[in-house]
């Protein structure tokens, strides 16, 4: 092998949940065994999970990629015994994508502010400085980001109505309570690359004139708490936010286990110390949020693009997807599916080509029956919609969502009378109680699915009633959406809900 | 490490609040820190922490109830957190999580009569394209099997 400049061990979650640490600590032994001396980094991750552990070895040649790599291979990976993927860029998962967001993720030190400027970091924030605040918003509007948490506001809309919003003090939250199941894309991003959320923050901070920004993360990421912590440390004992001119301090507050704060009204109450409830809107939080003051609420994703946006301008950005949906999305397979993990896309490539190409089929090399798109509260689609292109329009057109754009594949052996069942179940278990369609609608379709199972015909008209009641009447989307499941399942499955009843007669 | 046999002082839970007295919005930074520490949320630490922050004792209390997070009773001496969620499904996490719940001859939220094993569910770690997943003792797992998960268990590590 030639020379070993240096060893990257993913430090990703769901690589250390695979074993990473232990890969890590083999490397330290047996390269000190053999007398290789090289840097050993933790970058996050490619998004390549099905290859995680992943582990890469930089030569002269670039980066090689070994994965899943077990702490029993590393010897023979030093000396040469191990089969490669040959170089990582040049991987077909990762090369046919368009990373921009992600554009850092898995490359770099998450923590070495070294290499988030080398990598061309900070740039959009020194480019937001140098505009005024109402070009900075207009730079987003002119990209044509959408709220990447699911419901898909124009971003650049919101912050103008913060912007002008009256208000001594502003906030920036970021919500990042990333609660819905297939989506793990805001963890990936804040433990692989924490200082492009700094950075959207802080340019959104500029944009709308506010003094202090918090971080709502929740407590089911505990890699991700650790270094987002580090990461605003780092940031604020290196004075960066100051020397580039801008007052503004970042928080992070620890979520509790309520799906329903990630619902932003819920979430700001929490913040506030108080339940997650759900506040009615109006007013919005653009102009009473947190504390009552003038709030941008945005996800994860929808910062952390803003550093790209401005850096390479509002053009490169709204040059790539498809209709109004502008840019690129991180797709999230995950589930029953052969190659799980994050692909960064334009919009637009269809459904079909995610699971089947991108994601090659089920794990378990059975038949795709089903395809949850969009979380708990998103639709289930089948292999006869794998026509859909992947945008914001097509899916709602379709009677779904894309909403955080996770996709949960499941085989054959599925019952969907189940997951429909589940569906109202996580309702019931996660409903913050204050209104009555949700609170109770959600328990009484766990009991009517039931009663279908048990074979009772006329509970599907019960179902069908109680879910327009949950959609029509519920005050947030975890009420409302959770008809979504429900009766695709129903409507794209039907044979699931009458199998039982003649298996009964 | 928690100090979970430790019954608290009042003076004890006053310190740990006022720590945090200079945040906004208080509460649960406050709550977090006195699980971190005791393990649970002790019930006498309710009207304290009402006090330091002038709020009444129902307002904590509903507080506490409403997040999953928070005990109001020591947890057992291992926590395994198992999620339920659809793409941890899609790869036969509920026949694991049954088989571990039978083994221990527990139900979900319930911890073993010897105290040495709580299974509770979770919805989503952010492990999807790895699952099954779970926390153990608050340490991320994915791809785990029964024989993963007795491992696990046995101290083995994975």
């Amino acid at each position: 092998m030639t020379r070993i400049l240096r060893i990257f061990v993913s430090g990703d979650g769901a690589a250390k949940a695979l074993g990473a640490d232990r890969v890590a600590e083999a490397f330290a032994r047996e390269m000190a065994a053999r007398g290789i001396e090289a840097p050993l980094i933790r970058p996050g991750s490619r998004g390549l999970v099905y290859l995680e552990p992943l582990v890469e070895v930089e030569t002269d040649q670039g980066r090689i990629a070994y994965g899943p790599v077990s702490a029993r291979d590393v010897a023979a990976l030093l000396d040469g015994r191990l089969e490669s993927h040959g170089l990582t860029e040049k991987i077909e998962a990762l090369a046919s994508q368009t990373r921009m967001t992600f554009a850092r993720c898995g490359r770099i030190d998450p923590l070495d502010l070294a290499a988030y400027e080398a990598e061309g970091g900070w740039r959009g924030l020194e480019k937001a400085m140098a505009l005024d605040p109402e070009s900075v918003v207009a730079e987003m509007t002119a990209s044509g980001l959408r709220g990447r948490g699911g419901a898909g506001f124009p971003a650049g809309i919101k912050w103008e109505t913060v912007r002008k919003a009256e208000g001594g003090q502003k906030y920036i939250v970021c919500n990042a309570d990333e609660g819905d199941s297939g989506t793990f894309a805001d963890r990936m991003l804040m433990e692989g690359d924490p200082f492009t959320l700094i950075e959207g923050m802080a340019i959104a901070a500029r944009a709308v004139g506010a003094g202090k920004g918090y971080i709502y993360l929740r407590s089911e990421y505990p890699d991700a708490i650790r270094v987002m912590r580090e990461a605003i440390g780092h940031v604020r004992s290196a004075g960066i936010l100051d020397r580039a001119g801008l007052a503004f301090d970042i928080e992070l507050r620890v979520g509790a286990g309520a799906y329903v704060c990630g619902e932003e009204t819920a979430l700001l109450n929490s913040l506030e110390g108080k339940r997650g409830i759900v506040r009615a809107k109006p007013p919005l939080p653009a102009l009473a949020g947190l504390f009552g003051s003038p709030t941008v609420v945005n996800n994860v994703l929808t910062l952390a693009a803003a550093p790209a946006i401005l850096a390479d301008g509002a053009e490169s950005y709204a040059g790539l997807g498809a209709g109004r949906s502008r840019g690129t999305v991180p797709v999230q397979l995950s589930g029953n599916v052969r190659r799980g993990g994050l692909y960064e896309l334009p919009f637009g490539v269809t459904l079909g080509a995610l699971v089947d190409e991108i994601g090659g089929g089920t794990a378990s090399g059975r038949p795709v029956r089903a395809v949850q798109v969009g979380g708990p509260l998103g639709a289930y689609f089948g292999p006869g919609d794998f026509d859909l292109p992947f945008t914001y329009e097509d899916f709602d057109a379709a009677g779904g969502l894309i909403g955080h754009a996770g996709i949960v594949v499941f085989d054959d052996t599925v019952d969907m009378l189940k997951m429909a069942r589940f569906a109202m179940e996580f309702c019931a278990v996660e409903s913050c109680g204050k209104c009555t369609p949700c609170r109770i609608g959600a328990v009484r379709g766990v009991e009517t699915l039931d009663r279908i199972a048990a074979g009772d015909e006329e509970a599907v008209t019960l179902l069908t009633d109680l879910c327009a009641t949950m959609r029509a009447g519920s005050l947030c989307a975890l009420g409302g959406f959770t008809p979504y499941p429900v009766l695709s399942a129903l409507e794209r499955f039907p044979e699931d809900f009458t199998r039982r009843r003649e298996a009964a007669e | 490490m928690p100090e979970t046999g430790h019954r608290p002082s009042a003076a004890a839970i006053r310190d740990l609040a006022e720590e945090h007295m200079g945040r906004e919005g208080a509460l649960l930074p406050i709550l977090h820190a006195v699980q971190a520490r005791y393990g649970h949320v002790p019930e006498e630490a309710l009207p304290v922490i009402a006090e330091v922050l002038n709020l009444s004792r129902a307002e904590v209390q509903g507080v506490v109830s409403f997040y999953h997070d928070f005990r109001d009773a020591p947890a057992g001496r291992r926590v395994i957190k198992v999620c339920r969620a659809e793409a941890c499904q899609a790869v036969g996490a509920e026949a694991l999580a049954a088989q571990l719940l039978e083994r221990a001859g527990i139900g979900w939220g319930e911890t073993t009569p010897d105290g040495a094993l709580m299974v509770e569910p979770v919805y989503c770690l952010g492990l999807c394209a790895c699952g099954p997943a779970a926390l153990v003792d608050g340490v991320p797992r994915g791809r785990l099997d029964a024989g993963a998960l007795e491992a696990l268990l046995n101290g083995e590590g994975q």
